[in-house]
């Protein structure tokens, strides 16, 4: 078995996955995706699953090594943001050509990173690999070791070409990519009692902003984000932190696990989304550091800080319930953000209609049985044509979903909240509850509605 | 297709490079794809993993801000190892299950193009086993390490001549309009109405302004919402002439003309006055009807806005990023009105290369572009580009595809008498915005640096600078 079906199988085999637990040794194999369905699948690739994973690290040079539709097609459209080096938004890629295909692409490679570091100088390459760059027998991982001995940088392969599977396949490969090149190789300036690692965070339209300033305020200091706004001395030195969050679900839970592993580093699963979600997540990490030494007070702190910002956020939201209250939203998205957005939705009187629960986990789907009630509102796969037919019957007053289904939506003009990887707002924290409410009230009040439903003056003579 | 890309790109430029940095160009079976998207009830297929229709699909949605059907043979480690011939059978089942479409246009990708799937072949017992799939389904091969995007239009439009056209008595008046993918919906609408009013009745395809121009149809539909019908490409032999816009199709008109005898007649451009002039012109002939006054009128107003407008152009030096033959048609347009064309930079080979007496036009990427940018007074390219814009501080136009941060792509228009007089005002006015005015003490600064300072014209949106979740917004 060679070392890439090697991390494929024991990413499949974690144990810390709660799906995984439920599974025999034939089914764990397997894998945790399901086969694809040729000319019905839909979602990205390992590689894009990689490449959103690392991409946020942003004073690294991210090269994509293959033909230019890997790269070309896809760079600079995803929202993570920088506080400082914008170099993780310019687009690398080794552009292979026939003879490249034909001889091998490593010399192109191997070039290329050299290229990279003359002119443009990072602390580190992140080299991708891609599908016909896979099939052809480039060898990355070989070529990465060979290029960190000749020019005294790390040279990072991240081996998940698009074919082995799925996007949430891609974020893990990415992950053990850092664990095992980058996680540990340097040391931090120093150390505090409250330092912490956030992983699976990408810092889409800067949400990670909208809670920083929290943990500045507690003392607490982010060691380590990953990906999110990060350095990349920050996640070599990530191995330092005391306690760990993982969010965003299941996609680097290896990471939080064997971090947890191989430097005590414990960890808890939680969400910025949602009002109490997010004191919960300020309390965990409290618990978490105080148990590794942190001072007691922490706690009181925390309460206090949560007392105050949780009044507030439920004050600005109630300013809402009058105008919100009883619309009903349906809600397309994955695990964490379903149960985290429901809870704040009906807490200003939203109905929720349903909730798709394609990507969510057992537990997942748990919490919403006991936010929502009732089983009948979970979705497990939708077509288009089904949410364009809720919308057109006006089963729905608004949809909440990822970019991909927006026009089914607007088409049925009905209004629309993208709440997925490209939006361009952020809704994390408790501004961001705030935030999301305040879009959602937007779409839903706008005048345009009333206009665009209107038929035209020839179709409303032939109605009257 | 590799020797020569090898020889501008990578040794003849400023440097030899095996890096591509901002990539300028996109990949063919994404150009092939779009082709598809032009005709009616269709559903393009890749033929790869799904992660390349993915990113097709979601640069596609950013761009047209329209849902996209494009499908996938989801190929994995072990299918492409075995072969796709039993993906292919699956997924055509499945989308004829799921959508019936009218049309399915399968484009292959690298990653199978490089097994060597004999797509042909496997479509032929395909088609064989299940009488079912009674759709017109068109292959074109389109590996993503030739060429690029035009390339994969242009031979997925060369693939449904091949497929789909046969020889008829000739209908009077009917003619063939086969536009370049550098054509927006509203260029190909404008090109419709101008050729109609001539009396002639045109078949266009693909035609994205059925499909992609962004209307709200009555009911949902999983395919294309119009486009070229089957039973009008069938009709094209009968056509008088076939009208090809942009070099990029003249194999797909010959391939035409070989089949079925309609002579064909290539226009490299329709943007300025004299490339305006020679359609015009040529219409009146085919049709034998004189130039109608609305467009004799329109003549007028182009030639009087050149004379407005020629005070900003004379001197400036632009940038143009951009595929082959959108190259040629902007570039030849700037040096009509006085511009010089300072930075050429494209994706693939092309005969218009050439005849672009740019310094060096090379095949080559933004970063290239960049470099030679610098000092310009107008950069054009598409979205991508907005980095180096910024970073250069000159004023930007949005052209190409993907426009993902701008409203309005699919509706531009810039063929034409008048969509050449409303280019003229568009870029006159970024000139204008965009002039340096002498300050008091100019003369002790560098002025030149001064000017380059200004915020580029298409970035001047970040509201709440300062505050870092608001001046994240990034154009
Ligand atoms: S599926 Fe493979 S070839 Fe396609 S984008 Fe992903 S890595 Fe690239």
């Amino acid at each position: 078995m060679d070392s890439l079906a090697n991390t494929v199988q024991q990413v499949f085999n974690e144990p810390a996955c709660g799906k995984n637990q439920g599974k025999d040794d034939k089914a764990r194999k397997k894998g945790c995706t399901r086969a694809l369905q040729p000319g019905a699948a839909a979602g990205g690739c390992a590689f894009d699953g990689a490449k959103i994973a690392l991409a946020p690290i942003t004073d690294v040079a991210h090269l994509v090594h293959g033909p230019i539709a890997c790269e070309g097609n896809s760079w600079d459209n995803r929202g993570a943001k920088s506080s400082g080096p914008l170099l993780y938004r310019t687009g690398f890629t080794t552009d292979i050509n026939e003879t490249d295909v034909v001889f091998g692409g490593e010399k192109r490679l191997f070039r290329a990173i050299k290229e990279i570091l003359a002119k443009y100088d990072p602390p580190a390459v992140f080299v991708y690999q891609t599908c016909v760059t896979a099939l052809i027998g480039d060898d990355i991982e070989a070529l990465c070791k060979a290029a960190s001995v000749k020019f005294g940088k790390p040279i990072i392969p991240v081996n998940a070409p698009g074919f082995v599977g799925s996007k949430n396949l891609g974020n893990k490969l990415a992950g053990e990519a850092l664990l095992e090149y980058v996680i540990g190789t340097k040391e931090p300036e120093y150390t505090t009692p409250y330092d912490i690692n956030i992983i699976g965070e990408y810092n889409l339209a800067g949400e990670l902003w909208q809670v920083k300033p929290l943990l500045a305020e507690l003392g607490i200091r982010v060691l380590a984000c990953i990906s999110g706004d990060a350095r990349y001395h920050e996640v070599a030195s990530a191995h330092r932190a005391r306690a760990a969050m993982m969010v965003c679900s299941k996609a680097m839970i290896n990471v939080a696990r064997k971090m947890e592993e191989r430097y005590g580093i414990p960890f808890f699963e939680g969400s910025f989304y949602g009002v109490s979600d997010m004191s919960e997540a300020l309390r965990e990490i409290a618990r978490l550091l105080i148990a590794r030494g942190a001072p007691a007070d922490l706690s009181g702190r925390v309460e206090t800080l949560v007392a105050r910002e949780e009044a507030r956020a439920w004050a600005r939201l109630s300013a809402y319930r009058p105008r919100l209250q009883g619309k009903r939203a349906l809600l397309i998205t994955g695990g964490v953000k379903s149960w985290s957005v429901v809870a704040a939705l009906q807490e200003i009187g939203i109905e929720i209609v349903g909730t798709s629960v394609k990507k969510s986990t057992k537990e997942d789907k748990e919490r919403i049985k006991k936010i929502m009630g009732d089983e009948a509102h979970m979705i497990e796969d939708m077509t288009p044509r089904e949410m364009y037919g809720v919308l057109k019957d006006a089963r729905a007053d608004i949809m909440l979903s990822g970019g991909r289904s927006q026009f089914v939506a607007l088409k049925a003009k009905v209004p629309w909240l993208d709440i997925n990887q490209e939006r361009h707002h952020a809704y994390a924290g408790y501004d961001g509850m705030v935030a999301l409410v305040g879009e959602i009230d937007k779409a839903l009040t706008n005048p345009i509605w009333g206009q665009v439903r209107r038929p035209a003056p020839w179709d409303a003579k032939v109605a009257s | 297709m590799t020797a020569p890309a090898a020889i501008h790109d990578r040794a003849a430029g400023l440097a030899t490079k095996a890096c591509t940095v901002n990539p300028l160009k996109m990949s063919q079976p994404l150009g092939a794809a779009l082709a598809f998207l032009g005709i009616a009830g269709s559903m393009p297929l890749f033929h790869g993993s799904q992660g390349c229709t993915a990113f097709g699909l979601v640069l596609f949605v950013r761009h047209f801000r329209e849902s996209i059907p494009l499908q996938t043979t989801a190929m994995n480690e072990v299918t492409t190892i075995l072969g796709g011939g039993e993906n292919i059978e699956k997924a055509l089942l499945n989308i004829h299950k799921r959508a019936k479409p009218a049309f399915i246009g399968i484009a292959s990708t690298g990653l199978t193009e490089t097994k060597g799937d004999d797509v042909a072949g496997d479509l032929r017992l395909i088609k064989g086993a299940h009488p079912e799939l009674d759709m017109p389904i068109v292959y074109v091969s389109t590996p993503d390490y030739q060429g690029a995007f035009q390339d994969g239009w242009a031979k997925a439009v060369t693939a449904i001549m091949e497929a789909l056209a046969v020889p008829a008595p000739t209908v009077k008046g009917q003619v063939t309009i086969l536009p370049g993918c550098h054509m927006t919906p509203g260029d190909i609408v404008e090109l419709r109405d101008i050729v109609t009013d001539f009396g002639l009745s045109p078949i266009v395809l693909p035609d994205l302004s059925g499909s992609l121009d962004g209307h709200v149809p009555e009911d949902f539909s999983p395919t294309s919402l119009g486009g070229t019908t089957v039973t009008e490409i069938g009709q094209i032999g009968a056509s008088e002439a076939t009208i090809a816009i942009g070099e990029q199709m003249r194999p797909a008109a010959q391939v035409l003309t070989e089949k079925t005898g309609v002579p064909a007649k290539v226009f490299d451009s329709l943007t300025g006055l004299a490339a305006a002039d020679e359609l015009y012109a040529y219409l009146s002939a085919l049709s034998g009807r004189p130039v109608p006054d609305k467009y004799r009128r329109q003549r007028s107003q182009l030639v009087d806005a050149m004379l407005d407008a020629h005070f900003f152009f004379g001197g400036k030096r632009v940038a143009i990023g951009a595929e082959p033959d959108l190259l040629w048609a902007l570039g030849a347009w700037c040096k009509d009105m006085g511009c010089e064309l300072a930075a050429a930079v494209t994706t693939t080979e092309s005969p218009v290369l050439a005849r672009l007496a740019a310094e060096g036009v090379r095949l080559g990427d933004l970063e290239d572009l960049e470099a030679q940018a610098g000092g310009c007074d107008l950069l054009i390219t598409h979205s991508h580009g907005r980095q180096a814009a910024h970073r250069l501080g000159i004023p930007f136009l949005r052209m190409g595809l993907p426009i993902f941060d701008r409203l309005g792509a699919a509706h531009r228009v810039i063929v034409g008498y008048k969509g050449t007089r409303d280019l003229v005002f568009e870029v006159g006015n970024i000139f204008l915005a965009n002039g340096h005015e002498w300050q008091p003490g100019d003369g002790a600064f560098d002025v030149l640096q001064d000017h380059r300072q200004g915020p580029a014209a298409g970035d001047a949106t970040c509201a709440g600078v300062g505050l870092p979740h608001h001046s994240t917004r990034e154009t």
